[in-house]
């Protein structure tokens, strides 16, 4: 009972400043940030794993996460889905933005954030259910029932992914049975079949050979119309081939605890990230001198 | 070092069979001696010729069902609520809590079911019951002995589901409700349903409790109320082998217990069976 209200009430607060921030502004659509942190800092329990990270993220854009490992940018991305919060002993500094919201002001609901921004992981995590049921959870969790208005979902979700025509006449077989790239395509269709404002990638690619990511690096091209994406990736090319723009990470060693914390180097249009850095440390990792 | 645990492992076989050779040899010479009408007559009484079969089997299966409306609520929600709700701090705290409950010999369990469960809340909730003893007591105090096998059994199957499961469904906006039991129940189910067989076989082979608190010492008549002093196969087992004259050349009464005990056994494998086929047609290999 209390959730449900909870849920909509927050529903309406986070609809509210969707439409100040849409209609009531001058710019126009495009410069409406839909996600931006001011002073990031993530900390598990007393160790700061990510400082100070600024950024904005354009709709219907897609910005790379890159930066050697332990840099933080897997920590910073789940901050935007407030992923974070499942872990005990996380806690954040400084404010996430969410279409002008503070995703960790008090009032906000972890758990409508994530029915706004979706998530891929790095592993496929198909449930161990038919493909149909795990197109169908996030629906049915929304209140959906009637079969015709799921089939329909399922359809669409699984044609937006790419998937369709390989899985239409094994919709009730079960997913685990699917190669790890349609596993992927499958977790992507999943996302879909809620309608999420964004959807953030966690490394997508990294279980699976180049066929495969290249599948679905042509399918973030595709689904970009309709969603903003943030990926996370170790792939340098990758970044430089699928995104607009490019966040660069690197750790620093913390002169008191002798311990790596992740900072946000630099941020910039992948273009001029790539072939005119400003800062030295990204030249330096994206002509592969560390890294 | 090799042939050490070849031994042990042959050890285990080699008695295993010798059980089961000396249960089904006096069970089946048992029901070869005995005139087949008494094993159907109006109750236990194995001294005089009665081996009113379904007595016992009446008896245990009440005692048994008594034990599962307790023990299968609170133990599936003890291991629902440490692996999924509970913080990590609680369940450091509760989880040994419960495994002390696994401890407690089941002759003080017997003890405290006719000095506290029975007259405290079997009698007060229902007024028509044995003041002394009945199955409903004892049964009871079988549920408390089946929760922490419930509770763990089913608490490990529910924390080996992957993470990244819960991740995925977190993800799509589940509540921690809703995952429990849109995900991670349906995902752990055979070990859930394996945590079940093993309460329900723990509760049919609980012998002292139901000796003490159920009530029939010798013997018992036929009954299918709860509320009444009854005789399950365990106890009448335990009930032949102490307190009482020679055991061994009472007529058939010695090899009934081998009968009875043959049948224990091919009902926890029936069981087990049963179990098993259950989880094949559910189970979401993950």
């Amino acid at each position: 009972m209390n959730d449900s209200r909870n849920l909509i009430e927050q529903e309406s607060v986070l609809e509210q400043k969707h439409e100040e921030t849409v209609t009531g502004s001058v710019v126009s659509h495009e410069d409406v940030p839909v996600f931006r942190t001011k002073d990031l800092s993530v900390f598990y329990g007393d160790f700061r794993a990510v400082r100070d990270v600024n950024v904005y993220i354009k709709a219907r854009e897609i910005t790379a996460f890159i930066g050697p490992s332990g840099c933080g940018k897997s920590t910073v991305l789940r901050c935007f889905d407030r992923m974070n919060d499942l872990i005990p002993t996380a806690r954040v500094e400084g404010t996430v933005e969410y279409h002008g919201v503070n995703l960790y002001d008090r009032e906000v609901d972890a758990v409508e954030v994530r029915r706004r921004v979706g998530m891929v992981f790095q592993k496929p995590n198909p449930f161990p259910k038919s493909i149909y049921d795990n197109l169908a959870f996030g629906p049915r969790l929304n209140g959906i029932k009637k079969k015709a208005d799921l089939d329909v979902i399922v359809e669409s979700s699984l044609k937006r992914a790419a998937l369709w025509d390989e899985v239409k006449d094994r919709l009730k077989a079960s997913a685990m049975g699917l190669s790890g790239g349609q596993q992927q395509r499958l977790c992507i269709a999943r996302c879909i079949a809620v309608e999420p404002d964004v959807i953030l990638m966690d490394e997508p690619c990294s279980a699976l050979d180049p066929i495969a990511t290249a599948r679905i690096e042509d399918l973030m091209q595709e689904i970009k119309r309709d969603f903003t994406i943030i990926i996370v990736t170790h792939n340098m090319q990758q970044a430089a081939r699928v995104s607009d723009q490019t966040a660069f990470f690197t750790t620093e060693v913390n002169p008191e605890s002798d311990r790596r914390t992740g900072v946000l180097v630099e941020f910039d249009k992948t273009q001029k990230m790539f072939s005119n850095p400003s800062d030295s440390r990204t030249e330096a990792y994206v002509t592969g001198r560390f890294g | 070092m090799r042939r050490l645990f070849i031994a042990a492992g042959l050890t285990t076989l080699l008695v295993t069979v010798l059980i089961v050779y000396t249960l089904v040899k006096d069970a089946v010479s048992f029901f070869i001696d005995v005139p087949k009408y008494e094993l159907w007559t109006i109750g236990w009484f194995p001294r005089r010729g009665f081996f009113d079969i379904k007595t016992l089997v009446v008896g245990s299966l009440m005692v048994t069902g008594v034990a599962m409306l307790i023990a299968v609520p609170l133990g599936l929600g003890v291991a629902v609520y440490l692996s999924e709700f509970a913080r990590p701090r609680v369940r450091r705290v509760l989880k040994p809590i419960v495994e002390v409950l696994a401890g407690i010999p089941s002759v003080v369990l017997g003890y405290f079911a006719i000095s506290f469960i029975n007259p405290n809340i079997v009698t007060v909730l229902a007024p028509g019951a044995n003041k002394a003893f009945n199955i409903a007591a004892a049964g009871v105090a079988v549920g408390i002995l089946t929760i922490p096998i419930i509770a763990s059994v089913a608490e490990d199957a529910l924390r080996a589901v992957p993470l990244s499961l819960r991740e995925a469904s977190y993800g799509l906006g589940a509540r921690r409700v809703a995952t429990t039991f849109r995900v991670v129940l349906p995902a752990s189910i055979s070990g859930v349903v394996a945590a079940l067989i093993l309460g329900i076989s723990r509760a049919v082979g609980e012998t002292m409790v139901v000796a003490i608190a159920a009530g029939a010492v010798g013997g018992g008549l036929f009954s299918t109320d709860p509320f009444q002093p009854g005789q399950t196969m365990t106890a009448a087992m335990a009930a032949l082998g102490f307190g009482s004259d020679q055991v061994a050349g009472d007529g058939l009464a010695f090899q009934s217990l081998f009968f009875i005990g043959f049948l224990l056994f091919v009902l926890t494998f029936l069981l087990n069976l049963l179990g098993d086929r259950l989880v094949r047609r559910v189970r979401e290999e993950y």
